[in-house]
């Protein structure tokens, strides 16, 4: 594989420098994008933002369920769009390390999110009856 | 005047010569023999001169093998203080029935076990297995140390600082009296405004910080620097625990410290979070806390298996039975953690949909659990089990775990828990799979490895004493207290009324004193193994006949682990390395990189520490100035790019030639 | 340079020794790996934030609600600006690949701007909102609103320090492969943050301002 200790001990900061940099670049980051992707995000992700806050702002849905879902949608795709065109996520990354560790997070997020809804609201419907639905009008 | 009072409010807080218990005669005392103890220790270390090679060689190591030993001396000290907890509780409740108060008031009591409990999942379980971790794997993988080295030093000193906090409050202020979870409102500024329960969030959040700094180090350590050949399922069993483990924690610790951080927030800046008023939910807290919690149990025990199927197959001589169910069963376990969280809290009135759900999935989680136990009693079918101190150790695991186990998956039956819940049947299941799984897995791991760390065994017989010592006083200190509790004893009570409990009480004491003595004999044992050391030598580096990596080298091993990084081919590499006659390499050797040892890991906790101390005591001059130093700290390392250093092949020449050495005269 | 000693010939050990070992073996770098998996926690930290603003964020304890209090124009350009500033670290990252330090620093420092402008806002409507007596001590939802968003401003405001540092390091190591992998780390970073204000602007601005 490699053969470069052949010299004495030097800076750290900058070992395997000249030797190793290639070999860095190869398997430590196999996208670095380009201008054209980093372009092609940045509209895309433009886009995904100013419809949301158009719709919003705009009052475009008579039902705010609808909206609501609308914008999810919406921001669901803009993370991914993040993903890949500036976290440049790919299943090579780290050896598939990084997709791997990110389905994991993800998966954990939404047990989170969606077991704390439903827990919640189900100890708050038992516990707190006379708070549902109209806590803000509680002090 | 005005000016001179707030500065001294700037400076001080509310820190005052009143939080110093001089009135309470049980802490004065115990103030005074700390101090005189340790005054002992820092007049002996100063008189044998050895304050430069503690600090030198281990307090600014960035040494896997040093900086697990520290964790496991940590961890080991804590345990005298967590279980002086354990004692003063046991003989409160033996003694106070009716007329007879004990001799702790419930002010007392109550920051004693939650003290106990803080001590003993977060500074003794959490440092213990992360020593082992720390010692163990690099060594298992054929590394030379962990991916980040400083960042492993920096995470001990973090929970080090932690630690030293929690035995602060002993003697400055108070502690908390919330238990070891500390509930809101109970723990909100409102109910609690006093220091205890914020010597509590900061000695955790700065805890907290260390072991995920260790999580996504041990992580990354067992992703990118396994030896070549060494693929995923050619990994050690331990190696397979720790990963999982280490995957559970830096997805669990977050959660610890968003919620501690929201607590706080509701303590010092009046925020509605947890608050009963104002748009806070209490129950919020709970749940949050114990998505944390049940993941952290796991992190706990998942080790301990791991440690346990290292043990099982050296001291049976068998290869290990269903290594891949074996993997599957600890991927599946780890996953599941996150899926049952709410058992802990069945009671709080989720409703039966909800708890039906939460239900399941807590007795689904037993049945990978199971595989492994059938799994290690085939492994011993048809083995050659020789009964040395891992496998006593093994065994007092099966029979106690399994049982604590099983009370487990009684009270994963809502409308069981419903009458359980909170009573001391719980409370002895716990303890049932935390002593008897994770304990008893630290003490066969300690036996197990300990040659390889110090280069001699520990002594059989008093090993053996404090293994009878510590299961015979388990039972004999928990079995009464799943009586009492299927009897409807409450937890956390110090004084009770029906003369009819106290005989188990008396009996559970009687069983905490046999457990006293089982951690005498084990002090004992360490101190014996090392007069005897000569005679107790392990000189060829595999004194039980090994399987894995870390058996190749030399106990103890060399800074650098490996002269050359070994290839790997199957499982068990060292066992596969001895049935092909391998021969260790003798020539050629080459200079070895290495990193530096650092203080800045030290100083960066102590500013931390520092810090967290000044919020306690809300001296928030000295909080901003700590806070400011720490920030200056970490920048300043981040201009250290001067943080490698080379050994010289000469070096190896000699360590190794040293090795050769001692194997042949020894042969 | 390696010395050798010369032991008694083994030339049989020879063959099985150098099959059960290597002679110089470099473990791949984990520092991006590590970062990423740090990121990952910073996620959960978040998603904890987020739950909470799920479950408290229409208690609104008879106080002011998300639809009186958010400026949706100032949120549309604190993102815009945040956005610019993600873009702007993707070309300092282009610079580097063409190892163009002055060039990197340039757009390193227009990112670290953009940021500031981003707290500046963040600041100003916090100050703002707490003028109005919305602040985080006046209902659960204005707590976990406080909480979630601060949380947020709190990491961007890390990350400048972080950029400024590493402005430092580049004048005196230049794009080294440490520094170039610090970069690396940072541009991780930013865009994480990036990310994480997807959900916010979302899920508290948006959604909140929603009956």
């Amino acid at each position: 594989m490699s053969d470069h200790h052949q010299h004495p001990a030097h800076a750290a900061g900058d070992e395997h420098d000249g030797h190793h940099g290639g070999h860095d670049d190869h398997h430590a980051h196999a996208d670095h994008g380009s201008l054209k992707s980093y372009m092609t995000g940045f509209l895309l992700a433009i886009i995904l933002t100013v419809i949301p806050f158009w719709l919003v702002m705009g009052k475009v849905f008579d039902k705010s369920s609808t909206t609501g879902l609308i914008l999810l949608g919406f921001a669901a795709v803009q993370i991914v769009v993040h993903m890949v065109y500036f976290l440049h996520m790919n299943t090579r990354s780290e050896g598939g390390w990084s997709m791997l560790a990110l389905i994991f997070t993800v998966m954990l997020v939404v047990i989170m999110l969606s077991g704390s809804l439903w827990v919640m609201y189900h100890l708050n419907h038992n516990m707190m009856p006379g708070m549902m639905p109209d806590m803000h009008n509680m002090p | 005047m005005q000016d001179h009072i707030d500065l001294t409010k700037l400076i001080f807080g509310r820190l005052s010569w009143d939080a110093i218990p001089f009135h309470e005669p049980i802490l004065l005392a115990t103030f005074i023999a700390v101090g005189v103890g340790g005054l002992g220790v820092f007049s002996a270390v100063t008189y044998f001169r050895l304050w430069g090679t503690l600090w030198r060689d281990w307090f600014t190591s960035i040494d896997h093998k040093r900086i697990g030993i520290m964790y496991i001396v940590l961890g080991l000290v804590m345990l005298l203080r967590g279980f002086a907890d354990a004692l003063m509780m046991r003989a409160q409740q033996a003694f106070a029935f009716g007329d007879s108060a004990g001799f702790l008031p419930p002010h007392h009591y109550d920051q004693i076990f939650t003290a106990h409990g803080v001590i003993m999942i977060f500074f003794v379980a959490m440092p213990l297995v992360t020593g082992l971790m720390n010692y163990v794997v690099p060594l298992q993988i054929g590394a030379r140390d962990v991916a980040f080295p400083f960042l492993n030093n920096f995470s001990f000193w973090m929970t080090t600082f932690g630690a030293a906090l929690v035995m602060l409050s002993l003697f400055v202020g108070e502690f908390a009296r919330t238990g070891w979870l500390a509930y809101p409102p109970l723990s909100g500024i409102l109910s609690s405004p006093d220091v205890g329960v914020d010597y509590y969030i900061w000695s955790l959040q700065i805890a907290g910080v260390g072991t995920l700094l260790s999580g996504i180090n041990l992580l990354a350590t067992i992703v990118k620097m396994r030896a070549p050949g060494m693929s995923m399922m050619k990994m050690p069993v331990f190696t397979w625990t720790a990963l999982c483990t280490n995957v559970l924690i830096v997805a669990a610790f977050p959660v610890l410290t968003a919620v501690l951080g929201m607590l706080s927030m509701d303590r010092m800046l009046g925020t509605n979070f947890f608050t009963n008023d104002m748009g806070g939910n209490a129950m919020m807290y709970v749940n949050l806390i114990w998505i944390w919690g049940h993941p952290e149990v796991y992190i706990l025990i998942l080790p301990a298996f791991g440690i346990f199927s290292e043990v099982v197959s050296t001291f049976c001589s068998k290869r290990l039975f269903g290594y891949t169910s074996m993997v599957y069963a600890t991927v599946v376990i780890t996953i599941l953690s996150y899926l049952v969280w709410l058992h802990h809290f069945f009671t709080m009135g989720s409703g039966a949909s909800v708890n039906s759900f939460f239900g399941i999935t807590t007795m689904i989680i037993s049945i990978p659990t199971g595989a492994k136990i059938f799994n290690w009693l085939f492994t011993m079918y048809r083995g050659r089990i020789r009964f040395e101190l891992p496998m006593l150790w093994t065994i007092g695991f099966m029979i106690t775990f399994v049982i604590g186990g099983m009370t487990g998956v009684l009270l994963a039956v809502p409308p069981a828990d419903f009458v359980l819940h909170n009573s001391l049947f719980l409370i002895a299941h716990f303890h049932n799979v935390i002593i008897g799984g994770v304990l008893f897995g630290m003490f066969a791991g300690i036996n197990y490895w300990f040659p390889k760390a110090f280069g001699y065994k520990l002594d059989t017989y008093w090993g053996r004493w404090s293994f009878w010592l510590w299961t015979i006083g388990f039972y004999v200190a928990f079995m009464p207290l799943y009586v009492l509790g299927l009897m409807g004893v409450t937890r956390r009570l110090s004084h009770f009324e029906d003369p009819s409990l106290q005989i188990w009480f008396q009996i559970a004491a009687f069983g905490a004193v046999l457990i006293a003595l089982g951690i005498a004999a084990f002090i004992v044992q360490l101190v014996v193994s090392y007069l005897r050391r000569d005679s107790l030598r392990d000189f060829t580096g595999d004194p039980w006949g090994g399987r894995t990596l870390e058996w190749s080298t030399s106990s103890p091993p060399p800074a650098y682990n490996f002269a050359f990084t070994p290839r790997v081919y199957d499982n068990d590499a060292w066992a596969d390395m001895k049935s092909n006659n391998y021969i260790r390499p003798l020539q050629d050797f080459v200079a070895i990189h290495m990193p530096k040892n650092t203080g800045a890991g030290f100083i960066i906790a102590a500013l931390s520490a520092v810090c967290g101390f000044a919020l306690i005591w809300q001296m928030w001059l000295l909080a901003g100035v700590g806070f400011v130093a720490m920030m200056a700290a970490i920048i300043i390392h981040t201009f250290n790019y001067n943080r490698d250093y080379h050994i010289p092949a000469d070096e190896v020449v000699r360590t190794e030639g040293e090795r050769t050495r001692l194997l042949g005269s020894h042969v | 340079m390696s010395k050798t000693i010369t032991f008694t010939n083994e030339a049989v050990s020879a063959v099985s020794s150098s099959r059960y070992h290597v002679r110089e073996h470099h473990p791949e770098n984990g520092t991006l790996l590590g970062f990423w998996l740090y990121l990952m926690s910073d996620c959960l930290i978040f998603a904890c934030l987020f739950a909470t603003y799920a479950v408290l964020g229409r208690n609104y304890a008879a106080g002011p609600t998300g639809a009186e209090l958010f400026d949706l124009p100032l949120v549309a350009l604190n993102t815009s600006l945040l956005l610019l500033s993600s873009i702007t670290y993707g070309f300092a990252m282009l610079e580097m690949q063409r190892q163009r330090l002055r060039s990197t620093l340039i757009w390193l420092a227009v990112t670290g701007l953009f940021g500031a402008c981003f707290i500046g806002i963040e600041l100003y409507e916090f100050a703002h909102l707490i003028h109005e007596g919305a602040g985080p001590q006046r209902s659960g939802f204005l707590t976990s609103f406080f909480a979630l968003v601060g949380t947020h401003g709190l990491h961007v405001s890390f990350g400048i320090v972080w950029l400024v540092t590493l402005m430092f390091q580049l004048g005196r190591h230049g794009l080294s492969s440490e520094n170039r992998r610090r970069l690396m780390c940072l541009s991780m970073f930013w865009h994480f943050l990036d990310l994480v204000w997807i959900g916010v602007f979302t899920f508290v601005y948006l959604m909140g301002v929603l009956p």
